[in-house]
């Protein structure tokens, strides 16, 4: 993006210190830039991504620092300039909705739009109604209508307002994937007509994956990693993150030897006389990693297999299988326990009950090291 | 039953005057963060505590003819205002102010912070925030304040005494008519008026509390 100036481009570099009732007092301090399209901010609960929405929203004041979207200035320490947030056009849409419950969903979505003229508040709402299907709800209350429905009539409510950018707070928790991915082609299908900055909170990889032209990670108040969604989410650097990432399996092991040659190292995982070898990182024989690996990228058998690429075969026995929804999570004593995703189908394929001897396959790159 | 008419009418006064006078001030402690705002809310609550007599007292002395108020009063108006209508209101309004202004703190406070955010985000600034978002959220609290400072003020006897003397059709509340009737041994009149008032304050209580049940408030789902 270096040089191109882009008209509506959200920069903010934020500093806000929070004395909370926790013994740590909190610190947010970051610099982010959000350019127009979607842009996923990642990280565990605490990280600070709320607050950051509250001070872009002018919610919150920050400390010091400067936001600025375009050429207009929503603050800036330095300047003294504060802009309200009913003068930003910024529309937010929060974890909890916040729709008012005394207002139909109409009165809702109108809210926002009371300095037009009445005529084209009428066409606005109807036209916003139809694109998020809820036009038959219009004379509805929030508690009248099912949760799908209103997380439309908040996005509804928001999106009406033509805002300059859009601040999503988990705007879809709770809602059972179909229903999601409906709502996710509509914001996508909003996002490719109006090309403004979009800064979506989420703790879901589906809707990583589905929506996040760019990532930014934060972790205790600081940018961890920014940029495209596979480059930051598939190497987490931090444990924190590892976990918000879906990493299930978190071990830890200790350092054998290097191969630089072959960019690998053999560890040791702690408590086991399992070893595997993993990407080389900074350590030295001895030395104690943690290594992160998804559930669903390890594969499992019921004979020891052969001729295969992956450097990593562990023997262990089926501790428990439990379904949750289309998905088996299988619990593999191997020594330490490991978590696998594996489908029904493979369930019934391989008779796989518990007590079972199995044998799981990791890749060598499905092992990641974290700090 | 004249007594019980001024009653009324006083009753019916204060809790219009403690509505427009203790709505911004309930705002101001529901929302403020200043860090004495506990002095204020003691302030508020005094009449709470103190007996009616120390406040009538005070009152009087403020509204005698060499008391600021009745100075002030005398320069306006050309008359006093102790033993007055007018002096009475007064008297009452600070007397009944907790019981308007506390229900009022109480249920703006309780409107979710996030609806204010959600407004504000929306582009409405603080009165049309107050006026279309907390006001209809707070409206129980409203009723409960405006009954419970025109109950208070009906059945206060204290204040009344002090600042109002026992003027007929000017100054004598029912309580004081009451008293009078005791005192002349007309237990029958007494009986009476007490009935009354004693259903009229249930009767109040009633809607109190069925209104902060929210069984009638216009957002509950059918």
């Amino acid at each position: 993006m270096d040089g191109e100036v882009n008209p509506s481009m959200l920069l903010a570099r934020i500093r806000k210190e929070r004395y909370g009732a926790r013994p740590s007092s909190f610190i947010l301090n970051v610099s982010i830039e959000v350019p127009p399209g979607i842009t996923i901010l990642f990280g565990a609960s605490g990280a600070g991504k709320s607050t950051l929405l509250d001070c872009l929203a002018g919610l919150v004041r920050p400390d010091d620092g400067q936001i600025t979207v375009g050429d207009e200035v929503f603050f800036d320490s330095a300047r003294g300039i504060y802009l309200p947030t009913p003068k930003r056009r910024i529309a937010y849409v929060f974890q909890t909705l916040a729709l008012f419950p005394h207002l139909s969903a109409e009165e809702n979505i109108a809210y926002g739009l009371s300095d037009l003229q009445e005529q084209e508040i009428r066409e606005r709402v109807t036209s916003i109604l139809n694109l998020f299907r809820v036009e038959k709800l219009r004379k509805q209350k929030p508690t009248q209508v099912s949760g799908g429905e209103r997380q439309r009539i908040a996005l509804a409510r928001s999106l009406v307002t033509e805002p300059r950018v859009l601040l999503l707070d988990e705007p879809l928790t709770g809602l059972d994937a179909e229903l999601k991915s409906a709502i996710v082609d509509d914001l996508r299908a909003w996002n490719a007509a109006k090309r403004i900055p979009i800064l979506y909170v989420t703790h879901s990889r589906e809707e990583v994956d589905a929506l996040g032209e760019r990532v930014i990670t934060l972790d205790s108040g600081r940018v961890v990693s920014a940029g495209l969604p596979t480059d930051v989410l598939n190497a987490p650097r931090r444990k924190k993150l590892a976990q918000a990432a879906g990493f299930e399996n978190l071990l830890s092991a200790s350092v054998l030897d290097l191969r630089e040659t072959d960019g690998v190292m053999r560890v040791r995982l702690l408590e086991s006389a399992c070893e595997i070898e993993v990407p080389l990182g900074y350590a030295t024989p001895g030395t104690v990693v943690q290594v992160a690996v998804r559930a669903g990228d390890i594969l499992l058998a019921t004979e020891r297999p052969r001729g295969l690429s992956a450097r990593n075969l562990l023997e262990g026995r089926i501790m428990s299988l439990e379904q949750r929804g289309t998905m088996v999570i299988a619990r593999v004593d191997c020594g330490p326990t490991f978590l696998v995703h594996i489908t029904p189908g493979a369930v019934r394929a391989l008779e796989l009950t518990a007590g079972r001897r199995v044998w799981l396959v990791l890749k060598t790159h499905s092992c990641h090291l974290v700090d | 039953m004249e007594s019980l008419w001024l009653s009324m009418k006083l009753a019916a006064s204060v809790a219009a005057i403690l509505l427009a006078v203790g709505t911004p001030v309930a705002c101001w402690l529901a929302y403020s963060n200043w860090r004495w705002k506990f002095l204020l809310e003691s302030v508020v609550a005094l009449p709470l505590v103190l007996p009616p007599t120390v406040l009538g007292f005070y009152a009087l002395l403020a509204m005698g003819p060499r008391g600021p108020l009745g100075k002030l009063w005398i320069a306006l108006f050309g008359h006093g205002l102790a033993f007055t209508f007018g002096g009475l209101i007064l008297a009452s309004v600070l007397y009944s102010f907790p019981f308007a202004v506390q229900p009022l703190v109480a249920s703006f406070g309780a409107v979710d912070r996030r609806l204010l955010d959600a407004s504000a985000v929306l582009g409405a600034g603080g009165v049309r925030t107050f006026l279309r978002v907390i006001l209809p959220l707070s409206l129980p609290g409203v009723v409960t304040a405006a009954v419970l400072s025109f109950a208070h003020t009906l059945g206060e006897f204290g204040v009344a005494l002090m600042v109002g003397g026992n003027l007929a059709g000017v100054t004598r509340t029912v309580s004081i008519d009451i008293y009078d009737h005791v005192q002349s041994l007309e237990y029958g009149a007494a009986n009476r008026m007490a009935l009354i008032l004693l259903a009229i304050s249930f009767a109040v209580l009633s809607v109190v509390y069925a209104v902060n049940r929210r069984a009638w408030t216009p957002w509950t789902a059918k």
